[in-house]
């Protein structure tokens, strides 16, 4: 199977319930470094509930329980300080949540609460995620405008460039295209195989053709099961089990 | 860091320490009027205090029987109510079912300069415009009754009936208006028989808040009732409140005499009763809310 | 066609029930302002009164209010912001938030005169700090922690979940979130709330009654721990305590007072508005 020092991110029997729903049933699965994992399966199948256990945000909803263990780098999340996790694993949601700050001081937000206070370095920072969003060009030059004046496209890749910012070493991707034109999406799916060379790359999907686009592997789960995981090209080619088959020649989902 | 994580844990003991602060004000306000009061029921049983007729509090021997001022505070409130229920209702639903966008924020934002006016304005304006009146329309020696504060105190109540009503109104699901109106009912039977039936629990906790106001409204009564500690007999004669005896005694009390005891017993007496109304205001404006 | 008269009877009912309510406070407005405008002038707002104040300004008890209600925010604000951030940021869904929420509610339907007791008992006399300033200050501040709790509380819950979560993604703190994503925009509800407070607690009487105001003071107060005079009280006094007041000077510091408190109210009420309009989540 996986190499162990390739593994970056590693779960290990998960359970997750929020009050009495069960969210996720007795997970298990490996990720690799510098791939891009893609992960399938139609609506409430657990797919967000597993990224938000990944960075504890999960932590945040009062109902919620897990069991099971959820290691990076070989040690256990719950035993890290969740602020120096989150800054590990960051996360791009299904809807842009841009603050009601300028585009500047929203990239600048998570550095700045990393303690970064010098502006030269805060503009560098800024301008390189920026860059690597693939957004410098379209806003240098009104940097302190309101973020919320951006284009929805536009919106979603200051999230990229916002969760750049603060030096992630996995970026989670909840359904990012969702609410994305075509051209938009193109975009980001192209930023998507850029930073996979720097990054660990989770990307949650409902759309099947993103995932065999541009997933390394992709898992498919259905209603807080696992049922299969595979390289994207065997996955797509010749599934081994019944179900992923039917979802992903679209009989349901 | 470490010393962000230092101020971070200040500040969040300080925030959980504020939390309990209204805790701690409700029961040192109930603790201090016992520490000061309660001295009065050694001296006096509970029952001869409540229900005793004569309250002569500088006589000698002095009598602490608080029946008139209680006699005093419910024909006050009683006429309060009785003026401000149905009105505050009754515009409530006006305002939340009929006027037009525009006049429902200005009519609303009226009311609530109404309930911003300070009590001792509304008694000023009071004494100067409605004590003359009821003097000469009924033929009186003095305009200062109970009457008039229940005319005064209802607009005191009003604002507080209005606004928890008009939000209670306004919280009915819009499909019971619909299938009202689906089923052929006039605007007015829908708004009558529907709305307002479905808000009852709110117009309840409405109209608890408004006479929990109206008896702990001090100033406005003082000025307008006369302050005759005598048993009422009819609504217009002189009464005396509850709270106007505490305001307009305690300056002549001596600190830990009997009458200054007295006094705060009266505000046990208040503290327990609003304590009551309000929690049972509470209880049905939660109703509401599911 | 019956039914239609029905409901015009009806409706006519309600509309003259609103008239009922509201015109009166048009009345009070125009009375006093007719009455009283004659009276105020520079003199009246800024001179001690005099010859046992049937002449003369009314500039300590303006004064006097200012401190009072200066004090009260002073201790309040901070205390009813802190305490609506742990009731919407921090509290669980327990048997003690219940508590903290029914304590607040019950604080608000205290009667003023019974706050009055609880500042003369706890403040004059067991603290020890006399009938002052600082006395009348806290036993308004304490009156007016629920209104300033209800509106940070209100203004707190209206900022979108997402800036939290967002901001907890980031790698934030619980409290650098609190700082930086919620409270920045909770602060135009937050303020409309304190100047509501501040409108309460410049119109209250009774609260000070016996915890600072004085009936008359030659001079003006030198620290925290002198009486003062103060507007709401003043004007019970020359309505009452005293005869022989003219007509102009009650209308005209009826007048002051109406004015500071409803130009306070209009202002919340405005801001309010204003608020509401430019939100953009």
């Amino acid at each position: 199977m996986v190499e162990p020092d390739n593994t970056k991110l590693s779960i290990r029997d998960l359970t997750i319930r929020f009050g009495n729903a069960t969210a996720l049933n007795k997970f298990s699965l490996d990720i690799r470094r510098n791939e891009i994992f893609t992960i399938i399966g139609p609506a409430n199948s657990g797919k967000s509930s597993l990224l938000q256990s990944l960075n504890r945000l999960n932590d945040l909803n009062p109902v919620y329980q897990k069991s099971g263990t959820v290691l990076i780098d070989g040690q256990d999340v719950d035993k890290i300080d969740a602020e120096s996790l989150r800054k590990r694993v960051g996360i791009v949601f299904a809807l842009p949540f841009p603050l009601p700050l300028s585009i500047f001081d929203n990239i600048a937000y998570g550095p700045r609460m990393h303690g970064i206070r010098n502006k030269k370095k805060l503009s560098e920072i800024v301008e390189k995620g920026l860059r690597d969003a693939y957004l410098w060009d379209e806003v240098k030059d009104r940097l302190q405008t309101p973020a919320m004046n951006l284009s929805g496209g536009q919106q979603q890749r200051l999230c990229i460039a916002r969760i750049l910012a603060v030096d992630p070493e996995v970026i989670m991707f909840d359904e990012p295209t969702s609410g994305l034109d075509p051209i938009s999406t193109a975009r980001v799916e192209e930023t998507l195989r850029v930073l996979k060379q720097r990054y660990t790359i989770i990307l949650v999907t409902n759309n099947v053709a993103q995932a065999a686009r541009v997933g390394d592997r992709t898992a498919f789960l259905l209603m807080g099961e696992l049922i299969e995981v595979d390289e994207t090209k065997h996955l797509f080619t010749s599934p081994k089990d019944k179900r992923t088959d039917d979802y992903i020649t679209g009989k349901f989902g | 860091m470490r010393f962000r994580k230092a101020k971070e844990f200040v500040i969040e003991r300080l925030i959980y320490l504020s939390g309990f602060m209204s805790i701690v004000f409700v029961v040192l306000i109930f603790a201090f009027l016992l520490k000061e009061g309660l001295s009065m029921f050694w001296r006096v049983p509970i029952s001869d205090f409540l229900f005793a007729r004569n309250w002569y509090p500088i006589s000698d021997p002095p009598q602490f029987g608080i029946l008139p001022l209680i006699l005093g505070s419910i024909f006050v409130t009683a006429g309060a109510g009785v003026i401000s229920i149905p009105i505050g209702i009754g515009s409530a639903l006006f305002i939340a079912e009929i006027a037009p966008r525009r006049t429902k924020e200005v009519l609303k934002a009226g009311i609530e300069l109404l309930a911003a006016i300070p009590s001792v304005v509304i008694g000023f304006i009071g004494m100067v415009t409605l004590v003359p009146l009821i003097k000469n329309l009924f033929d009186l020696s003095t305009g200062l009754t109970a009457l008039t504060g229940s005319i005064t105190l209802a607009f005191m109540a009003m604002p507080t009936i209005v606004s928890i009503a008009e939000d209670a109104i306004t919280a009915v699901p819009r499909q019971y208006r619909e299938a009202a109106v689906a089923m052929g009912a006039t605007k007015w039977q829908t708004t009558w028989r529907i709305v307002a039936y479905a808000a009852r629990p709110g117009m309840v906790a409405a109209i608890m808040l408004g006479i929990g106001r109206v008896i702990g409204e001090t100033m406005a009564v003082m000025m307008v009732t006369g302050n005759a500690a005598l048993i009422p007999h009819s609504m217009l004669q002189p009464v005396r409140t509850l709270t106007a005896t505490i305001a307009a005694e305690m300056g002549e009390t001596v600190q830990g005499g009997e009458h200054y005891a007295a006094l705060f017993a009266i505000g046990i007496v208040l503290f327990i009763v609003t304590f009551l109304i309000n929690g049972v205001a509470d209880v049905y404006l939660h109703k509401t809310k599911k | 066609m019956k039914v239609q008269l029905q409901q015009k009877i009806a409706f006519s009912v309600l509309f003259f029930c609103t008239l009922l309510v509201v015109v009166p406070v048009l009345l009070i407005l125009v009375i006093i302002s007719i009455k009283g405008f004659s009276a105020i002038d520079l003199g009246f707002l800024t001179e001690m009164p005099t010859s046992g104040m049937t002449a003369g300004g009314i500039f300590p008890a303006i004064l006097g209010t200012l401190y009072l209600v200066f004090g009260a925010i002073l201790f309040a604000v901070p205390l009813g912001v802190l305490s609506a951030i742990y009731l919407v940021e921090y509290s669980k869904d327990n048997v003690l938030s219940r508590l903290v929420r029914l304590a607040i509610v019950n604080l608000a339907g205290v009667p003023s005169v019974v706050y009055g007791l609880f500042g003369l008992g706890i403040f004059v006399l067991f603290l020890g700090f006399g009938a002052s300033i600082l006395s009348g200050s806290l036993t308004l501040g304490i009156m007016i922690l629920p209104v300033i709790i209800t509106a940070s509380r209100e203004a707190l819950e209206s900022v979108p979940r997402s800036f939290r979560i967002v901001s907890f993604s980031l790698g934030a703190s619980k409290w650098q979130t609190i700082r930086h994503s919620v409270l920045p925009h909770a602060l135009p509800g937050i303020l409309t709330g304190t100047i509501l407070g501040l409108g309460r607690a410049a119109g209250e009487t009774a609260p000070i009654l016996f915890t600072v105001a004085a009936f008359y003071l030659p001079r003006l107060p030198q620290s925290v721990f002198d009486q003062t005079m103060a507007l709401p009280y003043h004007l019970y006094v020359i309505s009452t305590q005293v005869p022989g007041i003219p007509e102009n000077i009650r209308y005209g510091t009826a007048l002051v007072l109406l004015l500071l408190v409803l130009l306070l109210n209009l202002a919340a009420i405005i801001l309010r508005y204003r608020f509401r309009k430019r939100k953009k989540w």
